[in-house]
C-alpha cells in the first residue's frame, strides 16, 4: 500500500512534467513541419492572395494549360480539414487525393514521395495549425484530352517512381541530407530538370537546366560555364540564403524561392545542399568562343554604350550589387530564354534583410530591337572567356511574343 | 468630411532625405511611423534607369522630376514695394515631387559649415565690431555649436559614401584636403574621386597663386561601397549627368540608394504617396499638434493622428505649411515681429569662363561633385577689414555639366546667334573651365516669407509669396569672390575670360541653385526664432522642422551636409530624451 | 516598337500594394512591405511620334528662322538640317505646347525683368500670334513678302531688331524666358532657346538628326561610362556619339 500511495505521488509530482514532454513533443513537431514546408515552399503555389496564405487559387502555368492550386488550410469544406493523416501522405507518397483520383504532376508529387512518412507528418501536422480559410478549389483549364484524369495513370507508369528516398551509404550524412533536399522537398529539378513533351522529367539530364513558365532555370550541376561548376559551396549557400552571391542574385521565378524558401531554412541544411550539387557532374559542352563576326562588333557597341555602366567594360560588374558577366550561367546556358528576359523587361534580385540593396536591372526592350537584343546578349556570352552559341534575332523575338502574351492576361 | 485613420507615433510630411532619416531612425526605435508624400513613388531601375536618365531635355528642361508650378507655386517680388507675381515656370531654383525629394536629383556637393558660420552674429561682432552688421541684416547665432555637429556630419558623410581628404583631423592639418575646415573626427568614408582635368589645371593655378586648393567633397561614389545600414552603392562612371537627374547606377547618394531598402522592410512603417498635406491640426491649447490632414488625388481627405509631427519636405512647403495652418506668429517685415516666414535666404553664385583654346577638357566626363576647390574666402577665413561685407564662399572648378543646351559657353562679345555663334561653340566646347562662386547670403530684415493675398494654388490656398533680393552684403562679396576667380583664371593663361558678376536685382528666371533656406529659423531666443537647436518649435513641442527651413542665415556652401548632419542631431536627443519624457528639449 | 510592351504587370515581389496604376498617374498608394518593382519599362520616354501644330506657312517661317540662327555653313549642317522645324513641331503640339505644367492662373501683370515670363499665352500659342504678327510685319516692310522668302540679310535684320526689341508683338509682353544677353523682346528669347533644345536634344524628340548638333561641338550624347577616360587629360576622345536609341555602329556593317 505504502509503495503504491509512493507511486503514486511520484506520477503526480511526473505528470506536469509528462504533460509537458507531450506538450513539447506537440510544439516542436509543429515547428519541425514549419521548417520542412519551407523547404517544400508549399506557401508559393499554394498561394493566391498574400492575405489568405496557403488557402490555394493560384493559377500554374504548365504546357498543357491551367492549374489552380487547393486549399491546404484545414477548413472542413474547402480545404484539407477533413483529410485523415494516412490520406494527407498518400497525397504526397502516391499523389492520390482522397476520393482516389490521382492528382496532376502539377503537384510536384514525384518529388514529394521521397520525404518520409514522419516528415510528412509534421508537416500536416504544422498544416494543421494554420488558419482554416474559406476557398473551394477552381477546376482546372487544360486543353483536352489532357482534362482526362485517366491518362495520369499511364503517365505515372512512365514517369513516376515513387519511394521513400534511400540514402546512398557510399556517400556523407551530409550529401544525403542534401540529396533527400534536393530530390525531395525541394523539388528543385520540377524547374531546374528539362521535361519532355508530355512533361515528363528528362532523368539523364537531371539538374541540368529547364525551361518553365517563360524561364529557364539553370543548370545546377557542375558544369563550369553553364551550371555552378565556379561557384563553391559557400557561394552556393550565400545565394539561397541571401538571394545573391559574388556570381549572381536570384531574380524572376526563384527570387520568389529565396523569399519564402531557401533564406529561411538551417544554414546544416544549405550546406547540406550544397554538398549534393557540387558532386553532380553533368553533361558539360564543349563550346568555343564566337569570334570576328559583324554581328559581335555590333553587340560590343551596344554593350560599351548600354551595359557597361552597371556590368563595366570588363564585364566584371560590381559583385553582390550588377552581377558579373565573366562566367555567367545566364549568359551561357544552352537555353537563351532568362538572359533574354532579362534584357526585354528587367529584373531585380530578390531582396533580404542579409542583402538589403534592391539591385534592379532596367528593361531594354523598349529600346533594343530583337537584332540588337541578339547582338548584345551574343557579345557578352562569347566575351572575356565565355563562350556560347549565337543569339538570334528570332530566339529574341519568340521571348518577346511570349512576355507580351503575359502581359496581356 | 476628413476620415479619421487609426492614430501612429510619427507622422513625416514629405519623404526626402530629412524624411527617410527620421523613419529609418525611429522606426528602429520601434514606433510606428507613417510617412506622407505629395508625388509619386520614384526609384532607380524604373524612374531614372541607365537607359533613359541622360536626356537633357526630359529632365532639366520639361523638369521632369521636378514640382510642377501648375499644381503648386510661389508669388515673388524683389520687395515689399512691389507685387508678387507668380513663378509661372521654374528657373532660379528646382524643387522636386516623388519620393527622394531633391535628393533624388542634386548633384552630391556635400560640405560642413566652418565653426564660425555658427556663432554668425557674435563672431563677426566681436572681430569687426557691431557696425561690421547693417542695420537691416539680422543674421544670428544658431544656439548650436559645429563642435556639438560634428560627430553626426560624420554620421552623414558615412551614410553617404563621401568621397573626400580630410583637411584637418581632430586639430591636425592634412595636406591635400581643405585647411579652413573645422576639426572633424576621422576621415571620409571613400576616397577622392578620380579628378579631370579642368579642376586640375585650376587647381595648379590656385596653388600658383597661394591658396589652397583641395577635391570637394562628393556623394558620388569613388569605389563600391557598403554603408552602415548595410546598403550597398555603385562606383561613379562620370557620366555627367547629375545635377537635375535621378542616377541610374546606383553611385550618387540618395535616400533610394542609402535608406529606402533597409527602411521600406520595416513593418511598423507605412509610405503613402500621392498624399498631400494640407494642414497640420492642432488641439485646442494651441501647444500641441495633433497630427495632420492630407489629400489624395481623387481629392478625398484623411486625418491621421499622430504623436509626433515632423515637417519633412522641402523649405518652402514647410514655411507654407505653417503659415497656412496658423502655427506661430507670421513675420511682419514693418514690425520685425514675428518669426514664421522670417529670415529668408538663398545663394549668391557667379561665374568665370576660362577660354584655354588649347587643352581638350571633356567637360561631358563628369559628377556632380567632380571638381577642386578653394575655402580661402569662404566664411571669416581672410580677413574682412575695409571690404564692407561679412561671409564669402568657396570658388570651385566642377565637371559637372557638359550637357550642350545647358552648356555651350563662348567668349565675351560673340554674337548670340548666326554663323559666329555657331563657330565659337564649335571651337570652344571642349577646350574651356568655368570656375564658380558659391557665396552667402545673409539674414535681411526685407527677405522674408509669408502668404500671397492674391493668388492661389491648385487647392484655392494662398500661394506662398516670397520677398526677397540681394543686398549690399551679397553684391559686395560676389563682386569680392568673382575678382579672385578672375585672378586664378589669369593664371591658368587662358586666351580669354569671361567674368559673369552676378549684377542688379535677384532674378527667378536664371538658374543659380535650389538652396533656399529660411522661414522657421533656429536660434536660443523665441522671439527670434521658430525652433530650438534640435528643430523642435518652442511653442508645439511635439512639432519639428526639418531641412533648411531651419537655417538663421545661409553660409557659403551647399546646404545638404549641413541638413543632414542637424537631423542626425536631432533625432539623437529624440531617442535618448524626448522618447523617454516628450516635452521640451531645451529649457529657456 | 510593340506599345503593350510599355504596359506594366502589376506582379510586385515582397512588397504590398494597394490601388492599382492608372496610366502614369494613380490615386494614393499605400506602399508597405518592401521596395516595390515591376518588371516592364517603367517610367521610359515614349515617342512622341508624328504630332502636328505648325500649318506649311508655319513651319516655312520656322525653317528659314532657324537657318539663320544656327546656320549651315563651313562648319557643317545647321538647326534647318538637324529638324529644328520637326522638333518645336512636336513639342508644340505637346504638353509643352500647352504649358502643361506652368501656372496659368491670373491676374495677369507685366511684372518687372526678375518676375520671368508673366504672358498668358503658352507657347503654343505664343508661336502662332508670334509668327503671324511678324509675317505681317514683313509684308508691310518688305513690299509683301513673308519672311521666308526674304533674302538671309533681309531675315537677318529682322530678326535683329526682334532681339533688340526694336517691334513689339500684340499681346506679348516684355520680359521673357531669359537667355544670358538675351534683350527685351520675349518671342526671340523663346525661338533661341527652343532652337538650342532642338539642335542639342536627343534625336528621338525630331531635332539633332543624325547627331548633327553633338557632332558639331563634340559631345557624345547619351553614354553612360567615362571611367576609362577620366584620366585622359588633354585627349580628345575616341568615341561615337550615341542617343537613347542608339547610333549606327549598333548595326552590323554600319560602324
Amino acid at each position: 500500500m505504502k509503495a503504491l500511495y509512493s507511486l503514486f505521488i511520484v506520477f503526480l509530482a511526473l505528470t506536469p512534467w509528462l504533460r509537458a514532454q507531450a506538450a513539447d513533443t506537440s510544439a516542436s513537431r509543429v515547428a519541425r513541419g514549419r521548417a520542412l514546408a519551407t523547404a517544400g515552399d508549399c506557401v508559393a503555389c499554394h498561394t493566391a492572395d498574400k492575405g489568405k496564405p496557403f488557402a490555394g487559387g493560384r493559377p500554374i502555368e504548365t504546357p498543357f494549360g491551367v492549374i489552380y492550386s487547393p486549399n491546404i488550410t484545414p477548413d472542413r469544406d474547402t480545404g484539407i480539414g477533413g483529410w485523415s493523416d494516412e490520406q494527407f501522405y498518400r497525397a504526397m507518397h502516391e499523389g492520390v487525393g482522397p476520393s482516389g483520383r490521382h492528382l496532376y504532376p502539377a503537384f510536384p508529387y514525384p518529388y514529394f514521395t521521397k520525404a518520409t512518412h514522419d516528415d510528412v507528418s509534421a508537416i500536416r501536422a504544422y498544416l494543421d495549425t494554420l488558419e482554416p480559410v474559406k476557398n473551394a478549389r477552381k477546376e482546372p483549364k487544360l486543353t483536352w484530352p489532357l482534362n482526362w484524369r485517366y491518362l495520369l495513370h499511364g503517365w505515372n507508369w512512365l514517369y513516376f517512381d515513387e519511394g521513400t528516398f534511400k540514402a546512398n551509404a557510399q556517400k556523407s550524412p551530409e550529401w544525403n541530407r542534401g540529396a533527400y533536399l534536393v530530390q525531395g522537398l525541394g523539388h528543385c529539378g520540377a524547374c531546374h530538370t528539362q521535361r519532355n513533351f508530355v512533361g515528363g522529367e528528362k532523368t539523364s539530364q537531371a539538374l541540368e537546366g529547364g525551361l518553365l513558365q517563360g524561364w529557364f532555370a539553370p543548370n545546377l550541376t557542375n558544369d563550369k560555364r553553364a551550371g555552378i561548376g565556379a561557384w563553391s559551396t559557400d557561394d552556393i549557400v550565400d545565394y539561397l540564403k541571401t538571394g545573391r552571391n559574388s556570381h549572381s542574385g536570384a531574380t524572376g521565378l526563384m527570387a520568389e524561392v529565396v523569399t519564402d524558401s531557401t533564406s529561411k531554412l538551417a544554414p546544416s541544411d544549405l550546406h547540406a545542399i550544397a554538398t549534393y550539387l557540387k558532386d553532380q557532374p553533368g553533361h558539360p559542352q564543349d563550346v568555343s568562343p564566337l569570334q570576328g563576326s559583324p554581328t559581335l562588333a555590333a553587340g560590343r557597341a551596344i554593350y560599351r554604350d548600354s551595359c557597361s555602366a552597371c556590368h563595366q567594360y570588363d564585364g566584371k560588374g560590381v559583385p553582390q550589387l550588377f552581377s558579373p558577366l565573366v562566367g555567367s550561367a545566364l549568359l551561357q546556358s544552352r537555353d537563351h530564354t532568362t538572359a533574354i528576359r532579362v534584357v526585354l523587361e528587367g529584373a531585380r534580385t530578390a531582396p533580404t534583410d542579409a542583402r538589403p540593396t534592391t539591385s534592379a536591372m532596367p528593361a531594354y526592350g523598349w529600346k533594343l530591337s530583337d537584332a540588337e537584343v541578339a547582338a548584345v546578349l551574343t557579345y557578352a556570352g562569347n566575351s572575356w572567356g565565355n563562350a556560347t552559341p549565337e543569339v538570334t534575332a528570332g530566339d529574341v523575338k519568340t521571348v518577346r511574343d511570349r512576355l507580351q502574351v503575359e502581359h496581356d492576361h | 468630411m476628413a476620415k479619421k485613420l487609426p492614430a501612429v507615433d510619427v507622422v513625416l510630411v514629405g519623404f526626402g532625405w530629412t524624411g527617410a532619416m527620421i523613419g529609418e531612425e525611429l522606426t528602429a526605435a520601434g514606433l510606428r511611423t507613417v510617412a506622407l508624400e505629395r508625388g509619386g513613388w520614384r526609384d532607380t531601375s524604373t524612374d531614372f534607369a541607365v537607359t533613359f536618365a541622360q536626356d537633357e531635355l526630359r529632365y532639366m528642361w520639361r523638369g521632369h522630376l521636378f514640382q510642377e508650378p501648375a499644381h503648386q507655386t510661389l508669388s515673388f517680388r524683389n520687395d515689399s514695394n512691389q507685387t508678387a507675381l507668380p513663378l509661372r515656370h521654374l528657373g532660379s531654383f528646382l524643387p522636386a515631387s516623388g519620393v527622394g525629394g531633391a535628393g533624388v536629383h542634386w548633384n552630391g556637393q556635400t560640405w560642413r559649415f566652418l565653426p564660425t558660420d555658427f556663432v554668425m552674429r557674435s563672431h563677426n561682432e566681436q572681430r569687426y565690431g557691431a557696425a561690421a552688421l547693417p542695420q537691416d541684416m539680422t543674421v544670428q547665432d544658431w544656439g548650436v555649436t559645429y563642435d556639438e555637429l560634428e560627430p553626426f556630419y560624420d554620421k552623414f558623410e558615412y551614410l553617404c559614401g563621401i568621397a573626400g581628404k580630410a583637411g584637418n583631423l581632430k586639430g591636425v592639418k592634412q595636406d591635400g584636403g581643405n585647411p579652413f575646415e573645422g576639426p572633424r573626427a576621422r576621415d571620409f568614408p571613400n576616397p577622392p574621386l578620380e579628378m579631370a582635368y579642368g579642376p586640375t589645371l585650376f587647381g595648379q593655378a590656385a596653388r600658383d597663386t597661394g591658396h589652397a586648393p583641395f577635391p570637394c567633397p562628393a556623394a558620388n561614389m569613388s569605389r563600391a561601397y557598403t554603408n552602415p545600414l548595410g546598403v550597398m552603392l555603385a562606383p561613379c562612371t562620370y557620366c555627367g549627368f547629375c545635377e537635375k537627374f535621378g542616377c541610374g547606377n546606383n553611385s550618387k547618394s540618395s535616400p533610394q540608394t542609402t535608406i529606402l531598402p533597409v527602411l521600406m522592410r520595416r513593418d511598423n512603417f507605412e509610405l503613402r504617396t500621392e498624399s498631400e498635406v494640407v494642414r497640420i491640426n492642432m488641439d485646442s491649447t494651441g501647444k500641441r499638434a495633433t497630427g495632420v490632414t492630407y489629400v489624395d488625388t481623387q481629392g478625398n481627405e484623411y486625418e491621421q493622428p499622430a504623436e509626433m509631427v515632423f515637417l519633412c519636405a522641402y523649405i518652402l512647403h514647410n514655411v507654407h505649411l505653417l503659415l497656412l495652418s496658423g502655427i506661430g506668429t507670421p513675420y511682419d517685415p514693418r514690425t520685425g515681429q514675428g518669426v514664421v516666414g522670417r529670415n529668408y535666404a538663398y545663394q549668391v553664385v557667379s561665374s568665370v569662363d576660362v577660354f584655354l583654346g588649347d587643352k581638350i577638357l571633356n567637360p561631358f566626363v563628369g559628377a556632380g561633385a567632380l571638381g577642386v576647390g578653394i575655402d580661402d574666402y569662404n566664411g571669416d577665413n581672410f580677413d574682412h577689414t575695409g571690404l564692407g561685407f561679412i561671409g564669402g564662399g568657396y570658388l570651385a572648378c566642377w565637371n559637372t555639366n557638359g550637357r550642350p543646351i545647358e552648356y555651350h559657353p563662348v567668349p565675351k562679345g560673340t554674337p548670340k546667334w548666326g554663323s559666329k555663334f555657331k563657330k565659337a561653340m564649335a571651337e570652344n566646347y571642349l577646350t574651356t573651365a568655368t570656375i564658380s562662386t558659391h557665396g552667402a547670403v545673409m539674414a535681411n530684415r526685407g527677405n522674408f516669407l509669408d502668404l500671397d493675398p492674391t493668388y492661389r494654388d491648385a487647392r484655392g490656398r494662398p500661394l506662398l509669396r516670397m520677398t526677397f533680393d540681394f543686398h549690399d552684403n551679397e553684391h559686395r562679396m560676389s563682386d569680392y569672390l568673382t575678382d579672385r576667380a578672375v585672378d586664378i583664371a589669369k593664371a591658368m593663361k587662358p586666351r580669354s575670360i569671361n567674368a559673369k558678376k552676378r549684377t542688379g536685382h535677384y532674378s527667378v528666371v536664371p538658374y543659380q541653385t535650389t538652396h533656399n533656406t529660411g522661414g522657421a529659423a533656429m536660434g536660443s531666443d523665441p522671439k527670434t526664432s521658430f525652433v530650438n537647436k534640435y528643430g523642435q518649435s518652442w511653442d508645439v513641442p511635439n512639432l519639428f522642422v526639418m531641412g533648411s527651413a531651419v537655417f538663421p542665415q545661409n553660409a557659403g556652401y551647399n546646404p545638404t551636409g549641413t541638413i543632414g548632419a542637424l537631423t542626425y542631431f536631432a533625432l539623437d536627443a529624440i531617442k535618448k530624451q524626448y522618447l523617454k519624457s516628450p516635452g521640451p528639449l531645451v529649457q529657456l | 516598337m510593340p506599345d503593350t510592351l510599355r504596359r506594366r504587370t502589376v506582379l510586385l515581389t515582397g512588397a504590398s500594394l494597394l490601388a492599382v496604376y492608372a496610366g502614369t498617374r494613380s490615386y494614393a498608394r499605400t506602399i508597405t512591405g518592401g521596395i516595390p518593382w515591376m518588371p516592364g519599362p517603367g517610367d521610359a520616354p515614349t515617342d512622341t511620334g508624328a504630332l502636328k501644330f505648325f500649318t506649311s506657312d508655319e513651319a516655312a517661317f520656322i525653317d528659314a528662322a532657324v537657318a539663320r540662327l544656327i546656320p549651315a555653313d563651313d562648319f557643317g549642317p545647321g538647326a534647318k538640317e538637324a529638324g529644328v522645324t520637326t522638333f518645336l513641331d512636336r513639342q508644340l503640339a505637346g504638353p509643352y505646347g500647352h504649358a502643361e505644367t506652368w501656372y496659368m492662373g491670373g491676374p495677369w501683370h507685366d511684372g518687372t525683368k526678375s518676375q520671368g515670363y508673366q504672358s498668358r499665352l503658352t507657347p503654343a500659342a505664343l508661336y502662332r500670334t508670334a509668327i503671324k504678327a511678324i509675317d505681317d510685319h514683313c509684308r508691310q516692310a518688305f513690299g509683301g513678302k513673308s519672311f521666308s522668302t526674304l533674302s538671309p540679310d533681309q531675315q537677318d535684320s529682322v530678326l535683329t531688331d526682334l532681339e533688340k526689341g526694336k517691334f513689339k508683338i500684340e499681346g506679348i509682353g516684355p520680359h521673357a524666358v531669359e537667355i544670358e544677353g538675351a534683350k527685351e523682346d520675349s518671342f526671340f528669347s523663346v525661338l533661341m532657346q527652343n532652337t538650342i533644345e532642338g539642335f542639342f536634344s536627343d534625336p528621338m524628340y525630331g531635332g539633332n538628326r543624325d547627331m548633327i548638333g553633338w557632332k558639331l561641338i563634340g559631345f557624345p550624347g547619351a553614354h553612360y561610362d567615362y571611367r576609362p577616360y577620366i584620366g585622359q587629360h588633354g585627349k580628345k576622345l575616341p568615341i561615337e556619339p550615341v542617343g537613347l536609341r542608339g547610333r549606327p555602329g549598333w548595326t552590323p556593317h554600319q560602324s
